[in-house]
């Protein structure tokens, strides 16, 4: 390449006035799925001023923008991990041990919504909602039960947990204690994440700033004494799922980043004892490669920021390692086994992006949660990409390209962008509670749900190549008798309690609540003495009070 | 006389913080020329149904992806007749499987229930023509 840009940029304008001789609206660029201009080719003038050094380099090494390790797939293949859980501990217990001998490699608990929001499952407003969207777990024996027989030195685990996390947290170490493993060996992810749920999934319960104390407790407990722990999984993937552009995706994830960030330097926490635990989750929707783009940009404004903004001197602290799902809001209702190839495009997308682990949508999750059989071909679809394709043998095989290097730098512009902007707001709690993130990602849900149906876009088997009839695919039915069991159990477990162990243990997490002692020491002593989930959030909501979005649409 | 513009409460009940399809549909109901009243997260059947006395509403939509569908339409169904306002619409959608949408859709007090990809112009029509048969019934 030693043509100038100059050069080829007058070459280009040349071919381009041929071909509109042959073809003139083929140059009119198209907007993507993300509403992003896309030309018809790139070209090395795309990328003029571009540095191999210092923009893209060498895979686990500055500015990461290939990758976070030098081996990277040679080395070990990204986990395999399916988020998963319904009905009881007893049931998901039985799934965690059949996705295990399927070859999965590490484990992921979906919560039904009374945990999420931390309610017991015998709770009022659980009703009807007990192990349906997840596992119910309200408690040590729960627990306990979940994860019998799965050794918990040998097994990662991934639990989607945000407003009570600092709970499941606390029973996963007790119940690990109790199996003869200590903190230190532990490994594994709790999501941790309240400033998306503000913005994006809306599982709150406390309003930030108490949120923001919880998370940054839970950091400095786990800096010290559960080192191989992620504690906060700062997720992009339900902002995208909430409708989001990719490149909001990215804006509003990093940005949130940088918030827990400059909380944990505000607690006083030095930044390279927690930010090498800090770790990320996004989606992999089906814009192939601006995904792929998407996750280099990443990488590398994290590394640029975290390296010359925090001044954080640990290389772990620069470094951006990911989680990715498939996006459950491109599958489609109709025709669901087109699912499956929806679904391989995306988990390609997130291998070629360097993801560390992995998690594949079921073909039938936009009816209900996936079968036995669904989640096999998922999980099958991974494997072949690991074993078949050839796409974990070379790393960041798309550098170079002259589109994902434009798409990369343009992401990285972008998000940039949206940082100033959301600075001018006062920063990301301000921004929250302006309203602004919930309504540049409603505008874009709404954008892209008009396209679809003025077919603007076009979505197979939905608002074309339709044919009729309903679906013929197995559902899992998650049986009411559930509930009634899972309710039945519990109040045995609270009627086998020390009641006096319970209200002094109780005692000590508010005395911690009103003052500034760690609360993580004192909800892992509750647990451990049959103290509820719902118990130990009931009580800090009325240390902490409850948050409430204002209803915008 | 003009006649009244729909009124219509698309509501979030039980736990489901899942709120990118109310506020979707709640946006293309209003873009349909309807006055959308949008409740909120984390709502009680009590409290929708309250909403949606003091709205004066003509038709409420629930949107549930947790799977409490079995429970919370029923709910909604019987506080609104209980409160003497069986004549509102009870619509809504979400994360539902065929097999309870046959189960709940159609039965009494329960109107039709929509899917993901349903396209705005069905539950628009649909509420449109219910609401006015409602209101031909009233008169």
């Amino acid at each position: 390449m030693c043509q100038s840009a100059d050069d080829i940029r007058a070459a280009q304008r040349h071919w381009e006035s041929e071909t509109a001789k042959a073809n003139p609206s083929c140059l009119e660029p198209v907007r993507n799925l993300s509403d992003r201009p896309v030309k018809i080719v790139y070209t090395p003038a795309d990328l003029d001023g571009m540095d191999f050094t210092s923009d893209l380099g060498f895979p686990g090494e500055y500015p990461y923008t290939r990758g976070v390790h030098r081996d990277m797939y040679r080395g070990r293949p990204w986990t395999m991990r399916q988020f998963s859980g319904f009905g009881t501990a007893r049931q998901t217990n039985q799934r965690y041990k059949m996705l295990l001998a399927a070859g999965q490699t590490g484990l992921s608990v979906a919560f039904d919504m009374p945990t999420l929001m931390g309610y017991d499952s015998d709770h009022e407003r659980s009703q009807g909602e007990v192990g349906k969207c997840g596992v119910a777990v309200s408690s040590i024996d729960n627990m306990s039960t979940l994860f019998r027989d799965i050794p918990l030195d040998k097994v990662s685990t991934s639990m989607t947990i945000n407003g009570p996390a600092s709970v499941l947290f606390a029973l996963y170490i007790a119940v690990a204690e109790a199996q003869g493993v200590g903190m230190a060996k532990l490994r594994g992810t709790i999501q941790n994440d309240i400033l998306k749920e503000y913005i994006a999934q809306k599982s709150f319960i406390f309003p930030p700033a108490p949120s923001m104390r919880i998370i940054t407790d839970i950091m400095s407990f786990a800096a010290d004494l559960v080192p191989q722990w992620n504690t906060i999984s700062i997720s992009g993937y339900h902002i995208r799922e909430a409708g989001s552009t990719a490149l909001q995706e990215l804006a509003f994830t990093l940005a949130d980043g940088f918030a827990y960030v400059e909380a944990g330097m505000a607690a006083g926490i030095p930044v390279d004892t927690f930010a090498p635990r800090l770790s990320f989750f996004f989606d992999a929707h089906q814009e192939f490669f601006e995904e792929i783009a998407k996750f280099r940009a990443a990488r590398r404004i994290w590394a640029r920021r975290m390296k010359e903004k925090y001044k954080a001197a640990d290389q772990r602290s620069w470094l951006l390692r990911f989680h990715t799902q498939t996006a459950g809001c491109s599958l489609t209702a109709e025709q669901p086994e087109n699912n499956i190839v929806r679904t391989a495009f995306e988990a390609l997308s997130a291998v070629l992006g360097g993801t560390q682990s992995l998690h594949t949508n079921s073909l039938d999750e936009t009816h209900a949660l996936p079968t036995e059989k669904a989640v096999i071909i998922a999980l099958r679809t991974q494997q072949i990409i690991a074993h078949e394709t050839g796409a974990a043998s070379v790393i960041d095989p798309l550098a170079g390209s002259y589109y994902v290097e434009k798409l990369t730098n343009e992401l990285e512009e972008g998000a940039e962008a949206y940082f100033e902007r959301i600075d001018k707001l006062g920063g990301v709690l301000p921004a929250i509670e302006k309203g602004f993130f919930q309504r540049e990602i409603h505008n874009a849900a709404y954008r892209y749900q008009i396209e679809v149906e003025e077919k603007k876009r076009i979505v197979v088997g939905l608002n074309e190549y339709v044919h009729g009839g309903k679906p013929e695919i197995p559902i899992l039915y998650i049986d009411p008798e559930v509930e009634r069991e899972q309710v039945a159990e519990l109040a045995a477990e609270k009627g086998r309690r020390d009641g006096l162990a319970v209200r002094k243990a109780l005692e000590e997490i508010r005395k911690a609540a009103r003052g500034s002692a760690n609360l993580m020491p004192r909800i892992i002593a509750a647990v451990k003495t049959h103290v509820t989930l719902g118990e130990i959030i009931g009580l800090l909501k009325t240390e902490f009070g409850e948050y409430q979005e204002p209803p915008i649409f | 006389m003009q006649e009244r513009k729909i009124r219509i409460l698309v509501a979030k009940p039980g736990l489901d913080g899942h709120d990118r399809g109310a506020k979707v549909v709640a946006a293309a109901l209003r873009d349909a020329g309807m006055e959308v009243i949008y409740s909120g997260l984390h709502q009680t059947p009590e409290m929708i149904v309250e909403t949606a006395l003091q709205e004066d509403v003509d038709a409420v939509g629930l949107s549930i992806l947790s799977g409490a569908h079995m429970t919370l339409f029923p709910k909604v169904r019987d506080l609104l007749a209980k409160n003497g306002a069986g004549h509102i619409l009870l619509t809504g959608g979400g994360i539902i499987p065929d097999v309870d949408v046959d189960r709940l859709s159609g039965r009494d007090g329960i109107g039709r229930l929509f899917g993901p990809g349903t396209p705005s112009s069905a539950f628009v029509e649909y509420i449109k023509t219910e609401v006015a048969k409602r209101r031909a019934e009233k008169v």
